[in-house]
C-alpha cells in the first residue's frame, strides 16, 4: 500500500513522544524530584536523549576532560612550602605545544643570574591553544594539567585571554579534587604526595614518603623532619571505605600485573582463549552479551 | 565489479618490471633513502598512465601531490599512488620538474579524478599542468599573492621554519602575533603592490566561461541578454550545504546545466602549518580534518608515521591491546560519522531537524564514551605513535561533583557492552523503520545523482560514494591493516548508484561496524590489564628518512597521509612533506558530472549523500 | 524559558510584596526590553567549522537551545539577531560574512565561538586565517575552547543574555541604533594579493610608499621585552580551589574550609584583596554594567544632536 512506508515512519516519532512520557511515569516523577535522580534522565537505561537543564544542572565532565590548562602549587597549607611552584621551567611543554602557545621565561638567580629551577613568568594564550592536553601528559614533574572549568566566556579577550602565572596557578589539592583516581595514579608513579625532586631529596636523605592511597589524598603532608606515623585509617563511612578499600586493590592488582607477569605474544593470546562456548555451532565466534555481562560481574565480584 | 584486462600481476614488483620493459627509457628506479617507486620521465608520463590503468590493471588514482624539494635536490615533482580496485599495495609513480618554471602533462584524461588535485598543486606550487581544461585556483582566491606552499614562500606571522619556536622558551615574554604586525593583521601585501587597481577580481574567472559577464560595466553596454540560462550562487552561506561551501549552477529552468564546485573557505593551511610542526604536533590537528571522525584521522596519520619509524632501529609496533582499542574506536567513529550524515541527507531532502536529531541522539553517548576516555567529545588526539594516550578509563565519570558521579558512574565495559549490543543496534533499527520505506524519501532519492562504477572508479571516488555504486573496494580488505584481517565482517556493497543507495550502504556498513565491536569487546576483556606501548611514548621522536603513505578507511572513504621525512640526516624531528589525501575534497570531483541534468532541489540531495566536510575538503 | 516568570521583571527600586511576587511585575521600559530581546534571541543559522558541530550539538535534544529562546535557527540574516561564528575565520570567508553582518537588523549581536574565531585558534599562523573575527566585526562575547562543549557555549549565551541585561535605553552608547539614520555598514574587505581591509588604506598606501622608496615595510618591531606589572595581569579573580565540600562530609568540609583561609591568608600577605567566591571570568565584567541607569533624558537629547551635527559635518 502506497504511504505505508510514511505511516511507518510517523509511528516512529509517535514512540518517540509517548516514551518520554512512558518513561515520566515509569520512574513515577522521581526523575524530577532530587538532583541526584538526574543520573537516571542521563543514564543508559533511559529511553532516548533527555536535556541537560544547563545552568540548573550541570553535566559534570569526566577526569580525562581537558579544556585549558593550569600550573600545579603546592597547597596552601603545606608545612614547608605554601605555595611553591611545581614547575621547574623546563620548557617540554612549550616544545610539545603544537600551536606554541605556552611561553615561559625561566627564573634566575637574582644574585648569580644561574638559572634556577622556578619559572619567572608563564603564559598560555587561550586564543590560539587547542585543548590538546599535550603539555600535560609529556610534563616530567606533573606540574601542569587540563583543566576542567569551560565557563570562560568574557566580553574582552584582551585582558582575559592570556593567562599569566597568577592565573594560571592551582593548588595541587585542587586537582586531587577534580581528578582524584589520575591524581592517585600520578602520584603512585612518583612515590608519593610530594614533588618529584622533594620526593629525591628525601630518599637521598633515607626517609620514606608516605605510600599515596585513597586515605592519605588530602592529609596535610607531615614536616619532613618528624617521623612520619602510618597512614590513617579509612572513613568511618563503611560504604565509603568499602569503595575505596576495592579501589586501592584494583591498583595493587594493576600494579603486579605491570610488574610482574610480562604481556603474552598477543595473537597467541587470541588464539588461546576460546570464542564463547555458547556458540560452537556458528562458524564465527558469535558474541553473547549475557556471557559478557556475567564475566564483568564475576570480576567485579572477584574484586570485593 | 567491472572487468578490466587486468594482467596477473599481483606483484607491485612484476608491474615495474614489465613497465619498465614497455618503456625502457622513461622509467627508473626511485632510489632514495627510504624512497620507492619509480621515477618517469614526465615527456612520457601520460602513455605510461595509460599503460598502468589499461594493461596493469592500476585503475584507480587515489593520491596526487606535489612536493618541492627545494634546498635538497632544487626541483619539484608530483607523486602519484594507483591502486587496483582488486586490492593490494600502491604503485607509486613521480614526476620531476625544475622549480623555475615546472610543468607536467596533466592526466585528467586518463584518471578524471586527478582533476581537483592537479589544480590544487597549481594553487598551492604554482606547478602547471598542460592538457587540463580548466585549471585555475581551488583553494585560494584568483589574485593571491604567489604560491604558499612551496618551501620559500613566507606568511605574514612566519616566525622560524620550524617548531618549537626560540621565543617560546627560555625566554618567553609573550606577545601576540599581530602586534609585530604593521596592520594588526595577519596580512602582507607585495612590495610592488599596485593601489590603483583595487576591485576585487576573485569572483571574476568563476563566471568567465559561463558565456555570461559579470562586469556591470559589460552588462550595462549590452542592450538585451538573450538567454535562458541563469547562473545561481548556492553558498558559501547556505543551510544545506554542509559547512561554507559554494556551487555555481548554471540552470536552465530548474535543470542543472553545469555545476562548478567552489571551495578553499575553510582552507586553514593545514599542510604549510603541517610541514612546520614536528610529527607529535600533527596529530591534534589531524583531528581538525574530518572533526566529525576524529578518531579515524589519528588513525590513518599514525599509520603513516609508524611506517617510517619501522625503517628505524628502537621503534616496537603497537601492543595487541592498543590495536584493539584503535579499532573499537575507529568503529564507534564511524557510526557517529554515518549516523550524521544520514540525520543530515534527510535535512537536505527537507525533512528538518526531526530525523537528524534522532540519529545524532545516540551520538553523545559515543561521545560521553570519547570524553572520557580522550578527554574531548571531538577533538579526540588520542592516537600516538606506537600506542594510543591511555588505556580505557576504569569507569566512565567525573569526580567534580557527587551528582555527576552517579550520572555516568559504569564501568567502561559494562557501558560499552550495553551501547554495543542494545542501545546502537536499536537506535539504527529504527532509523531504518523510520526512513527506508519512506515513499516520500524513496520518490526524492531513487534513481537520482546516478554514478556508474565505472565512473565512480574514474573519478577516484571513495567510501560509501565508491561501494554503492558497486564496487566492493574497501581499504580495510584491499590493503589492511592493523587487527582487520582477524576480524569477521563484509564490505558492505550496493549497486544502484543512487542517493537512496548511498543512504542504504550507511545503515550497511553500520551494522558491519556493530559486528566488528562484538568481536572487539572479548578482545578488550582478554587483554585487559596488558600494556599499550611496547616501547616508550617520546614526544620527540627523530624520524628515519624517506616517504610513506599511510591510508586508512575513514567513515568518509579512503583517507591518506603522504608524509615526507627529508633534510636532516640524523632523522628529522619535522616533516618535509605532509599531505592529505582528503576523501571528502576528491570525491566532490565527480559532484558536477552526477548532478547534470537534475533538478535544482537534488543538488543538495546529492551534495549531502557524498557527506563532505569542510574541514577536510579544504583543509 | 517555559514560564513566564515575573520576578525576573522586577525592579529593584520598586519593592514588591511577598504575597504578590509571581502576580505582579513593577518593571521599567529598559528592564521589559531587554528582557524580551534577549528572551528571543534568534541566532544565524550558520556553521563555519568544527565547532559548528558543537553548536548544532547544543541545539539538539541534550542541550536544547530552545530553554533560551533561541531554537528558531534563521537561514536569513535579515532575520536574525545573533551571530555566532562558530569556527575558523578565513579571509576567503571573511568577505561574505562581513556582508551577512551588514544585512542583518540591529540590534544585532556577535559571539565568537571558540579559539579561532576569538583569536585564530591553532591555525591563527596560517595564511588564510584570520587572526579572530574581531579584526572586522565588534564582537560581545568571546568564548575560548577548542571546540567549547555545548555547556560552554550556553554560558556564552548565558553572560550575552546579561550583557543585553545590563543595557539601557538611557545610555545611548548601549542603543545606538535608536540615534540618527541607519547605522554605517561595516566596510567590506577586498581580495587583493591578500586581504585589504578598506578602513586601513591609508596606513597600505603609506607602506606601498616606503616599499616604492626600497625602505623596509610591513612589519614593526616589538617593545624589547615586555614585562607586565603585576596589576596588569587579568583582572579576573583567581579562583580558589574546588567547589567540593561534600555537605555530608564534614570532616573534609572542615579541610577544605581550613585550605580557603590559608588561601586567603596568604593572598593578603601578598598584598592583594582575598576575594570571596570563585567566579566565572564574565561575571565582574557583567556586574559593572548590570544596573542600567537612571535615564537622563536631557543627556540623551544632548547625545543624540551632538551625533547628528557629528554626521552632518
Ligand atoms: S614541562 Fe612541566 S616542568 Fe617543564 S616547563 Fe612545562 S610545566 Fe614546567
Ligand atoms: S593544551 Fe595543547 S595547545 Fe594548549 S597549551 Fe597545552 S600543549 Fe599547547
Ligand atoms: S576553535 Fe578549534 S574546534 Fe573550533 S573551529 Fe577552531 S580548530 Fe575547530
Amino acid at each position: 500500500m502506497y504511504g505505508q512506508g510514511i505511516l511507518k515512519g510517523l509511528w516512529v516519532t509517535f514512540r518517540h513522544f509517548v516514551n518520554t512520557y512512558v518513561d515520566d511515569i515509569r520512574y513515577a516523577g522521581r526523575k524530577y524530584l532530587r538532583q541526584e535522580n538526574f543520573a537516571i534522565r542521563q543514564g543508559l537505561k533511559a529511553q532516548g536523549a533527555f536535556t541537560v537543564q544547563y545552568p540548573d544542572e550541570k553535566l559534570a565532565v569526566p577526569e580525562r576532560f581537558r579544556f585549558t590548562p593550569f600550573l600545579v602549587v603546592n597547597d596552601p597549607d603545606h608545612p614547608e612550602a605554601p605555595g611553591d611552584d611545581w614547575c621547574t621551567s623546563c620548557g617540554i611543554c612549550a616544545k610539545v605545544c603544537p600551536p606554541q602557545c605556552i611561553w615561559i621565561v625561566r627564573g634566575s638567580d637574582p644574585t648569580t643570574g644561574r638559572p634556577v629551577p622556578q619559572p619567572e613568568a608563564f603564559f598560555i594564550d587561550i586564543d590560539i591553544c587547542m585543548n590538546c592536553g599535550f603539555c600535560a601528559e609529556f610534563c616530567p614533574f606533573d606540574a601542569i594539567k587540563m583543566d576542567h572549568n569551560y565557563e570562560l566566556a568574557s566580553y574582552d579577550r584582551t585582558s582575559h585571554h592570556i593567562h599569566d602565572k597568577q592565573y594560571l596557578s592551582r593548588p595541587l589539592s585542587y586537582w586531587k579534587t577534580i581528578a582524584p583516581t589520575t591524581a592517585l595514579e600520578e602520584a603512585v608513579a612518583r612515590g608519593g604526595w610530594e614533588h618529584p625532586d622533594v620526593l629525591k631529596a628525601m630518599k637521598k636523605a633515607g626517609q620514606t614518603a608516605v605510600t599515596p592511597t585513597w586515605d592519605n589524598m588530602f592529609t596535610k603532608p607531615e614536616p619532613a623532619a618528624k617521623p612520619l606515623p602510618p597512614a590513617e585509617s579509612a572513613d568511618e563511612d563503611p560504604a565509603k571505605a568499602e569503595r575505596l578499600r576495592k579501589r586501592e586493590e584494583a591498583l595493587a592488582r594493576k600494579r603486579a600485573a605491570e610488574a610482574g607477569e610480562p604481556a603474552q605474544p598477543a595473537a597467541a593470546a587470541v588464539e588461546a582463549s576460546a570464542p564463547a562456548p555458547a556458540a560452537p555451532t556458528a562458524d564465527k565466534p558469535k558474541f553473547d552479551k549475557q556471557a559478557m555481562l556475567e564475566k564483568i560481574r564475576q570480576r567485579k565480584a572477584d574484586k570485593g | 565489479m567491472v572487468d578490466y584486462p587486468i594482467v596477473k600481476t599481483t606483484d607491485i614488483k612484476a608491474a615495474v618490471d614489465a613497465l619498465k620493459q614497455k618503456f625502457p627509457d622513461a622509467i627508473q628506479d626511485d632510489t632514495r633513502q627510504g624512497y620507492g617507486g619509480i621515477i618517469v620521465d614526465k615527456n612520457h608520463l601520460v602513455e605510461v598512465a595509460t599503460a598502468l590503468r589499461d594493461d596493469f590493471g592500476f585503475d584507480y588514482l587515489s593520491s596526487a601531490t606535489a612536493v618541492d624539494y627545494l634546498g635538497i635536490s632544487d626541483h619539484m615533482e608530483m607523486v602519484y599512488h594507483a591502486y587496483r580496485t582488486a586490492g593490494g599495495p600502491a604503485l607509486v609513480f613521480k614526476a620531476q620538474t625544475p622549480r623555475d618554471k615546472p610543468e607536467i602533462p596533466s592526466l585528467i584524461n586518463v584518471w578524471p579524478g586527478a582533476d581537483f588535485q592537479e589544480r590544487e598543486a597549481w594553487d598551492l606550487y604554482g606547478i602547471k599542468f598542460p592538457g587540463h581544461p580548466n585549471l585555475k585556483r581551488i583553494l585560494l582566491w584568483d589574485g593571491f599573492d604567489g604560491h604558499p606552499m612551496r618551501k620559500d614562500w613566507q606568511e605574514a606571522y612566519y616566525e622560524e621554519d620550524h617548531k618549537p619556536f626560540e621565543s617560546r622558551w627560555p625566554g618567553g615574554w609573550v606577545h601576540r602575533a599581530e602586534e609585530r604586525n604593521i596592520y594588526g593583521k595577519n596580512v602582507k601585501y607585495p612590495a610592488d603592490f599596485d593601489l590603483s587597481k583595487l576591485s576585487d577580481t576573485s569572483e571574476e574567472s568563476h563566471y568567465a566561461d559561463l558565456g555570461l559577464g559579470v562586469s556591470v560595466q559589460k552588462l550595462a553596454d549590452e542592450s538585451h541578454i538573450k538567454t535562458d540560462r541563469l547562473v545561481v550562487n548556492m553558498g558559501p552561506h547556505h543551510p544545506s550545504t554542509h559547512g561554507v561551501f559554494r556551487m555555481i549552477v548554471t540552470l536552465n529552468g530548474e535543470t542543472i546545466e553545469k555545476l562548478e564546485p567552489v571551495m578553499g573557505y575553510l582552507h586553514r593551511n593545514h599542510e604549510k602549518i603541517g610541514e612546520r610542526n614536528t610529527f607529535l604536533h600533527n596529530m591534534p590537528f589531524t583531528d581538525r580534518l574530518d572533526y566529525l571522525s576524529s578518531m579515524g584521522n589519528n588513525l590513518g596519520y599514525a599509520l603513516a608515521v609508524e611506517q617510517l619509524l619501522a625503517n628505524g632501529a628502537r621503534y616496537q609496533p603497537p601492543t595487541y591491546r592498543a590495536e584493539c582499542i584503535r579499532v573499537l574506536m575507529v568503529e564507534l567513529t564511524r557510526i557517529v560519522n554515518h549516523l550524521w550524515a544520514i540525520g543530515f541527507l534527510l535535512n537536505d531532502l527537507g525533512a528538518f531537524f526531526t530525523p537528524a536529531l534522532y540519529a545524532i541522539a545516540e551520538r553523545e553517548k559515543i561521545l560521553d564514551f570519547f570524553e572520557a576516555t580522550a578527554g574531548s567529545r571531538m577533538m579526540c588526539n588520542y592516537m600516538r605513535f606506537g600506542g594510543v594516550f591511555k588505556d580505557l578509563p576504569e569507569r566512565i565519570r567525573g569526580e567534580a561533583t557527587r551528582v555527576n558521579d552517579l550520572v555516568r558512574d559504569y564501568d567502561t565495559m559494562e557501558f560499552l557492552t550495553e551501547l554495543i549490543n542494545e542501545r546502537l543496534p536499536r537506535s539504527i533499527d529504527e532509523l531504518d523503520q523510520y526512513l527506508t520505506d519512506s515513499e516520500i524519501i524513496k520518490s526524492r532519492t531513487v534513481g537520482v545523482g546516478y554514478l556508474s562504477p565505472e565512473m565512480a572508479i574514474a573519478y577516484s571516488a571513495a567510501g560509501p560514494l565508491l561501494r554503492a555504486s558497486g564496487v566492493p573496494y574497501d581499504v580495510r580488505r584491499a590493503d589492511p591493516y592493523s587487527i582487520y584481517p582477524e576480524l569477521d565482517f563484509d564490505v558492505a556493497v550496493r549497486y544502484n548508484g543512487d542517493i537512496y543507495d548511498r543512504y542504504l550502504i550507511r545503515l550497511d556498513e553500520m551494522r558491519e561496524s556493530l559486528r566488528i565491536l562484538k568481536q572487539i569487546l572479548p578482545r578488550l576483556e582478554r587483554t585487559r590489564g596488558e600494556a599499550i606501548f611496547a616501547g616508550n611514548k617520546q614526544h620527540t621522536p627523530r624520524v628515519p628518512l624517506g616517504e610513506a603513505y599511510g591510508r586508512v578507511e575513514n567513515p568518509k572513504g579512503e583517507l591518506g597521509f603522504y608524509v615526507v621525512s627529508a633534510g636532516d640526516e640524523k632523522g628529522p624531528q619535522n616533516p618535509w612533506r605532509y599531505h592529505v589525501r582528503a576523501p571528502s575534497f576528491i570525491s566532490l570531483t565527480a559532484l558536477g558530472p552526477m548532478c547534470i541534468g537534475h533538478k535544482v532541489a537534488d543538488v543538495v540531495a546529492i551534495l549531502g549523500s557524498i557527506d563532505i566536510v569542510l574541514g577536510e575538503t579544504d583543509r | 524559558m517555559p514560564t513566564l516568570d515575573l520576578r525576573e521583571l522586577h525592579n529593584t527600586e520598586f519593592p514588591v510584596p511577598d504575597e504578590m511576587q509571581g502576580n505582579i511585575a513593577i518593571t521599567s521600559l529598559s528592564r521589559i526590553y531587554n528582557w524580551s530581546r534577549r528572551s528571543s534571541m534568534w541566532p544565524l543559522l550558520f556553521g563555519l567549522a568544527c565547532c559548528a558541530i558543537e553548536m548544532i550539538a547544543t541545539a539538539a535534544a541534550r542541550y536544547d537551545l530552545s530553554r533560551f529562546g533561541m531554537e528558531v535557527m534563521r537561514a536569513s540574516p535579515r532575520q536574525s539577531d545573533l551571530m555566532i561564528v562558530s569556527g575558523t575565520v578565513t579571509k576567503k570567508m571573511v568577505v561574505p560574512i562581513v556582508r551577512l553582518y551588514n544585512q542583518m537588523p540591529e540590534p544585532k549581536y556577535v559571539l565568537a565561538m571558540g579559539a579561532c574565531a576569538s583569536g585564530g585558534g591553532p591555525f591563527k599562523e596560517g595564511y588564510n586565517v584570520v587572526s579572530g573575527i574581531d579584526m572586522y566585526l565588534p564582537v560581545d562575547v568571546y568564548v575560548p575552547g577548542c571546540p567549547p562543549t555545548p555547556q560552554a557555549l550556553l554560558h556564552g549565551l548565558i553572560a550575552l543574555q546579561k550583557k543585553i541585561d545590563g543595557q539601557s535605553l538611557a545610555n545611548f552608547d548601549d542603543v545606538p541604533w535608536y540615534g540618527v539614520g541607519p547605522s554605517e555598514p561595516t566596510p567590506i574587505p577586498i581580495l587583493g594579493p591578500d586581504i585589504i581591509d578598506p578602513r586601513q588604506m591609508d596606513l597600505i598606501r603609506q607602506q606601498a610608499e616606503l616599499a616604492a622608496a626600497g625602505k623596509p615595510y610591513g612589519v614593526r618591531d616589538l617593545p624589547p621585552t615586555i614585562k607586565p606589572e603585576p596589576a596588569a595581569a587579568p583582572k579576573v579573580p583567581a579562583k580558589t580551589a574546588a567547589p567540593a565540600a561534600e555537605p555530608d562530609d564534614p570532616e573534609k568540609a572542615a579541610r577544605l574550609a581550613k585550605r580557603e583561609a590559608a588561601l586567603a591568608r596568604k593572598r593578603t600577605a601578598q598584598g592583594e584583596q582575598p576575594t570571596e567566591t570563585p567566579a566565572p571570568a564574565a561575571e565582574p565584567a557583567a556586574g559593572d554594567q548590570a544596573a542600567p541607569k537612571k535615564f537622563d533624558k536631557e543627556a540623551m537629547l544632548a547625545k543624540i544632536r551632538e551625533r547628528k551635527a557629528q554626521k552632518e559635518s
